[in-house]
């Protein structure tokens, strides 16, 4: 009986151990029944019901609206334009990001904050503001137009340029502190021993930049192919060609399409959640090489 | 001295090129997305600017936004400094899954946020018909605006909060216990005080978010006019009827929230440098 008593004690404690170390410190129990249950009830049961109209929409149908002409043209636009603009906020931001960690000039720290405006800027505001700045009449639609014969407002154009403005923040942020801190001495030492400042730049700088360089340009991209505020207004709509897939949704909702809505949702939602796991494979990998992200 | 000078630093030709494109860059992107919002509200007359700030419509989407980011706020900190007590000064199975899952609504569509609402409490969504027999709305009301507004800033005040409260440590919490003070005197004699910045810090960010979702509550808002209208939706509503004067003017408010934001994120950040340095374990750094 005892044996018995002091096993269970043991597999207790075992268990206990197993699940979460000791600690003296209080509220445990509280603090995570507060989290998960928030967690359960206001994202993944949601979540859950997504996955589960999607799925019981049936394998044909999910295909056929997976493989439809306009659903795969929404995709390759938003997927084609989240990488275009990824592609000039790398080369850009990296721009932007050295001139403010290794140069001195008035305003540094005004320009730093405003780096962070797409952030904190409501993205229908960014949308209305970027469509009259783009727009034939606008500021620089109108010089477009005049210098180059483009149209960049109302085509798959306009939705890059609303791209390139939400995802900003989010390569400059990621590159700063490597830049600020990585390899001053690495530097150095190349300057000792004769390179030239080209070649430390292209030799020793930017690959120590990279892994940073890449996580945020996939940080922007996976933002970027959510994006509906900021980028409807610019977009013209146009099916088949200037409309994006987080809009095909909400057109699919307004004709109470639920099952097919869930379906470009879930599909969606598979495709970044693999752009996630890629980035976190990429970090932990980068983290393991350089000791650094 | 020459030799390694030039080594470390660009010739001032490329240095003034970098320059050139950096700020020609910022300003094509950032500084005239903002200038053009003043721009076109003020365009008709600072007459006709507050007029449309007057119309009850609009009056309307402030206190609808208002009262979103009132109700999301608070609830987001308590789940934050729950969520973030938890992460930070336990160790347990899942826990990096958990964090994960904390930061999930940020790599979801903000249209998606929506769309999962809809699809539960919708007309023909799982608890729609019900919910429509007790006489509750849901979808096209205050409460789905709120939960889709609740999705989206999930992650706000708990990602500011664990990597500070790692920081900082659990030794003082330990001497207040051992001191003899109750879980609940600890927590708001020295967890809550020592937290403050990136409290504040996540509250901003959430509270910004909070008022300026725009995907997630269209889908969910239904667009009644000065009913579910918030601010970004009466935005949109007015760009679109080609009121662009009114629309650019209840934009303009927002902006000038977005550069509140801004400079009390700069500020804070100033003063969580300085009390991070003070707060450092002595020997670390």
């Amino acid at each position: 009986m005892s044996k018995t008593g002091s096993e269970s004690v043991r597999v207790r404690k075992a268990f206990h151990v197993v699940w979460r170390e000791p600690s003296v410190l209080p509220g445990f129990g509280l603090s995570f029944a507060i989290l998960t249950s928030a967690l359960l009830a206001l994202v993944l049961i949601p979540l859950a019901a997504l996955i589960l109209k999607a799925g019981g929409a049936g394998a044909g149908e999910i295909l056929a609206i997976a493989t439809s002409p306009r659903t795969l043209a929404a995709l390759r636009l938003s997927f084609g334009a989240a990488a275009l603009a990824a592609l000039v906020n790398a080369v850009f931001g990296l721009i932007v990001a050295w001139a403010l960690v290794r140069y001195d000039f008035p305003g540094r720290r005004l320009v730093d904050a405003a780096i962070d405006l797409p952030f904190a800027l409501p993205t229908a505001v960014a949308g209305i503001a970027l469509t009259a700045l783009w727009a034939p009449n606008g500021w620089f639609g109108a010089r477009a137009a005049e210098w180059f014969g483009a149209k960049i407002a109302y085509t798959p154009l306009g939705v890059a340029v609303a791209l390139v403005f939400v995802g900003l923040p989010f390569v400059v942020r990621s590159i700063q502190p490597v830049l600020a801190d990585g390899a001053r001495d690495v530097e150095e030492a190349a300057a000792l021993l004769g390179a030239s400042r080209t070649r430390t730049v292209f030799r020793v700088i930017l690959p120590n930049v990279a892994p940073a360089l890449i996580t945020g340009v996939a940080l922007a991209f996976a933002r970027a192919v959510g994006e509906y505020g900021s980028v409807i207004f610019i977009a013209g709509n146009v099916p088949m060609v200037s409309e994006i897939a987080p809009l095909l949704i909400v057109i699919k909702l307004e004709q109470f399409d639920y099952a097919g809505a869930a379906v470009v949702g879930a599909l969606m939602l598979a495709i970044s959640f693999l752009a996630l796991l890629a980035i976190n494979a990429f970090q932990a990998a980068s983290r393991r090489r350089f000791g650094y992200v | 001295m020459r030799g390694a000078d030039a080594g470390l630093r660009e010739r001032p030709a490329a240095r003034a090129l970098l320059l050139v494109l950096a700020f020609a860059f910022l300003a094509l992107f950032l500084a005239a997305p903002l200038a053009i919002v003043f721009v076109e509200a003020l365009r008709p007359g600072l007459g006709a600017y507050l007029a449309h700030l007057a119309e009850p419509d609009a009056r309307a989407a402030m206190r609808l936004t208002l009262t979103v980011a009132a109700i999301c706020v608070p609830i987001n900190v308590i789940v934050g400094l729950a969520g973030a007590w938890a992460i930070a000064r336990f160790r347990f199975r899942g826990r990096n899954l958990l964090v994960t899952l904390v930061d999930l609504p940020f790599s979801v569509s903000p249209v998606i946020a929506g769309l999962v609402y809809v699809l539960l409490f919708g007309a023909q969504g799982y608890f729609g018909p019900w919910l429509k027999a007790q006489g509750i709305d849901v979808i096209f009301a205050l409460p789905g605006i709120v939960l889709a507004t609740l999705f989206v800033t999930f992650p706000f005040v708990a990602r500011e909060l664990i990597p500070h409260m790692e920081t900082i440590g659990s030794s003082e919490e330990e001497a207040a216990l051992l001191l003899g003070a109750s879980p609940w005197r600890m927590f708001f004699a020295i967890v809550l005080p020592n937290v403050k910045w990136s409290l504040l810090y996540g509250v901003l960010l959430c509270n910004a978010r909070a008022m300026g979702e725009f995907g997630a509550v269209a889908v969910v808002s239904g667009r009644i006019r000065g009913e579910t209208t918030t601010m970004p939706l009466h935005v949109e509503i007015l760009y679109n009827e080609y009121m662009g004067a009114a629309s650019f003017a209840t934009a303009s408010l927002l902006a000038l929230l977005a550069l509140v934001t801004l400079a009390a994120k700069a500020g804070v950040e100033w003063r969580f440098a300085k009390s991070i340095a003070a707060q450092a374990p002595a020997g670390s750094e």
